[in-house]
């Protein structure tokens, strides 16, 4: 199974384990994204969901495995790598500079410049002005003020750009940690059309939620950890809230394994 | 219709959120100071502080006070410059005096002549080895290494031992006073020659201060170095995340203000026409009240370098005021000590309007 390059899986992990000493956080993970696919990941706490995704990520080190992204096997050093490839992930506790404007936060790190002089390389604001206005637009996001520093801004707008920024580049799998965790209804909703933008747009995604109802609307597939192992797989016409409930809580037990 | 069944994203532009920079406020705070000051002037001394009041000289300001309020503070500037950039990234500089006072004695000493009024220079450190009468670009050369020497160790203790800058500058500016008064164990060092004598002659502080605040300016706004400097000091993890080099540009940011104050300690020294281990004492605090009257925000993430040029104006003009006003120096102190407090407060609580209406 090592050569995936002819198939339209995105990334594939097998046996994916990370133990931290004794603790056995993740334990032979298999998983599979096909391209234009949504994935959810559900799970109760210290599941190894999020474990999961550092894995994918490479901001920890597994312990052993495999995984292929877009190809090829890969083994990032850091997270860094990990994004240069094409893995944009929207963290938890949002990666974004309050004092810096929206476009500055987008190109954090990857500014584009006008010509090179090393750290005093001048910067193509211009550029990045029009290219935060196209990922605004392709994302569906909306932004009272470009020029406005992040810290001016309302949780979901905050979200919004986090998730714009994803979109800036040609990022090939995106990967969500409980992005509307922290929001409110209206925000929640503009958030959860951005996906489905990204959806549309045929962009791959992982989410990891705790909202059955944003996983059933938003998600093709839903994949449960429990204490470290998944324990499910589902197709979402298969399945239904109490069935993944009982996944979740280990009322139901074994791998379901489904052709997806 | 993937984009109209979700709505269209953009930038939908909204004239009420927009805000005037902040450096607008600091601005009007110096204009506000000077109209208080010619108030006074007027009803209690009847003259104008910034007016022109003699028959003897045209113009029609004050053009021997307008000089001195920048000519005063543009040495302490440059090192606020420094400073600003330092604080802008998170951090702090509190070495920046001594770094002044240790590269005034070094760099003096490579800029001394040979003789003085046809006698052997009594002041020479360096007559026996024959290093007198040496060019310019020697003494000038000898500060940039000295202070890029100096901020390569706060630099690197920060960013690699990871103790606080506060404590890592706290260190450097203790060690370097020491370094002064160890280098001719106590003595001055004067007599410098024409050449280095020229660097700070009349107005020259003003015009390198000026020239480097512009330079800077630009630096922080269009360049990679500036926006991760804002971006470093605005959230750490974040652009550490993004892949920013947080180690390298810490050690940069210290290395440019420990040149600054090497390039101050130049001018300073040259001024004076000469050097001596008190140089510099309580330059740090100055030059951080500067830039914290200039709005810049000591969590860091804030402030601008033009905000530390106004800031440093308001400085200015209180010293030039209070020396108009005639009242004793002890009173400037106590005032500037008001006037730091006020404008952080100041600061915080209109972060804090502006974070409610957003």
């Amino acid at each position: 199974m090592s050569d995936i390059s002819t198939t339209d899986i995105v990334l594939k992990t097998e046996n994916l384990t990370k133990r931290y000493g004794g603790v056995h956080a993740l334990e032979g993970a298999n998983f599979e994204l096909r391209k234009g696919e949504h994935v959810a990941i559900m799970g109760d706490n210290g599941a190894g969901k999020s474990t999961f995704v550092r894995q994918i990520t490479a901001v920890e080190q597994r312990t052993s495995g495999q995984i292929w992204f877009d190809g090829k096997e890969v083994n990032f050093a850091g997270p860094i790598e990990a994004r240069t490839a094409g893995i944009e992930t929207v963290f938890q506790n949002l990666a974004l500079a309050d004092d810096l404007d929206v476009p500055s936060n987008l190109f954090l790190g990857r500014e584009k410049v006008l010509f090179n002089l090393g750290p005093f390389s001048i910067l193509d604001r211009k550029y990045m002005r029009k290219a935060t206005e196209a990922a605004l637009i392709r994302t569906a996001v909306k932004i009272p003020n470009l020029s406005n520093t992040i810290r001016h801004m309302s949780g979901g707008q905050r979200q919004c750009v986090a998730i714009a920024r994803t979109a800036t580049f040609a990022s090939k799998l995106i990967i969500m940690d409980e992005p509307t965790a922290a929001l409110g209804v209206q925000e929640t909703a503009q958030v959860e059309n951005i996906i489905r933008t990204l959806k549309d747009n045929g962009e791959p995604l992982i989410l990891i939620s705790h909202n059955m109802r944003q996983v059933f609307d938003l998600c093709d597939r839903i994949v449960v950890f429990r204490r470290g192992r998944i324990v499910a797989n589902l197709r979402k016409e298969n399945t239904d809230g109490n069935d993944i409930v009982s996944y979740i809580t280990g009322a139901k037990t074994g791998e379901a394994e489904l052709a997806a | 219709m993937p984009q109209t069944s979700h709505g269209v994203g953009g930038v939908s532009y909204d004239a009420k959120k927009r805000t005037w920079p902040a450096e607008f406020n600091v601005f009007l705070a110096l204009v506000i100071l000077v109209v208080i000051f010619e108030l006074i002037g007027r009803i209690f001394l009847g003259d104008s502080f910034l007016f022109n009041t003699r028959d003897n000289v045209s113009g029609i300001f004050n053009e021997a006070r307008l000089q001195i309020i920048i000519l005063q503070v543009s040495i302490v500037g440059i090192i606020a410059i420094g400073v600003t950039q330092v604080i802008i990234c998170g951090g702090i500089d509190l070495s920046s005096g001594s770094i002044v006072g240790a590269t005034a004695m070094i760099a003096m000493s490579f800029a001394q002549v040979a003789t003085v009024n046809g006698n052997p220079n009594p002041k020479a450190m360096f007559l026996a080895q024959g290093w007198t009468d040496l060019p310019v670009i020697v003494p000038v050369l000898v500060a940039i290494g000295c202070g890029l020497l100096a901020g390569l160790v706060n630099g690197s203790l920060i960013a690699y031992t990871r103790i606080p800058p506060f404590i890592a500058t706290l260190g450097m500016m203790v060690t370097g006073r020491g370094i002064a008064k160890w280098w001719s164990k106590g003595q001055p060092i004067s007599f410098p020659t024409e050449g280095f004598a020229d660097i700070g002659k009349g107005l020259m502080p003003v015009i390198i201060f000026l020239s480097l605040a512009v330079l800077f300016q630009l630096i922080m706004t269009y360049t990679r170095y500036g926006k991760h400097c804002y971006a470093i000091g605005s959230n750490e993890d974040a652009a550490r995340m993004s892949g920013i080099k947080i180690a390298n540009h810490k050690i940069l940011v210290y290395v440019i203000a420990g040149i600054l104050a090497a390039l101050a300690a130049v001018v300073l020294s040259s001024k004076n026409l000469t050097a001596q281990s008190g140089m510099g004492v309580m330059y740090e605090l100055d030059a951080i009240a500067m830039a914290v009257i200039g709005g810049v925000s000591l969590s860091g993430g804030r402030g601008s370098i033009i905000g530390t040029v106004i800031g440093a104006l308001i400085f200015g003009v209180i010293i030039s005021g209070f020396t108009f006003l005639r009242l004793d120096a002890y009173y400037q102190e106590m005032v500037k000590g008001v006037i730091i407090v006020g404008a952080v407060v100041l600061d915080q609580w209109r972060q804090r309007m502006r974070a409610l209406r957003a």
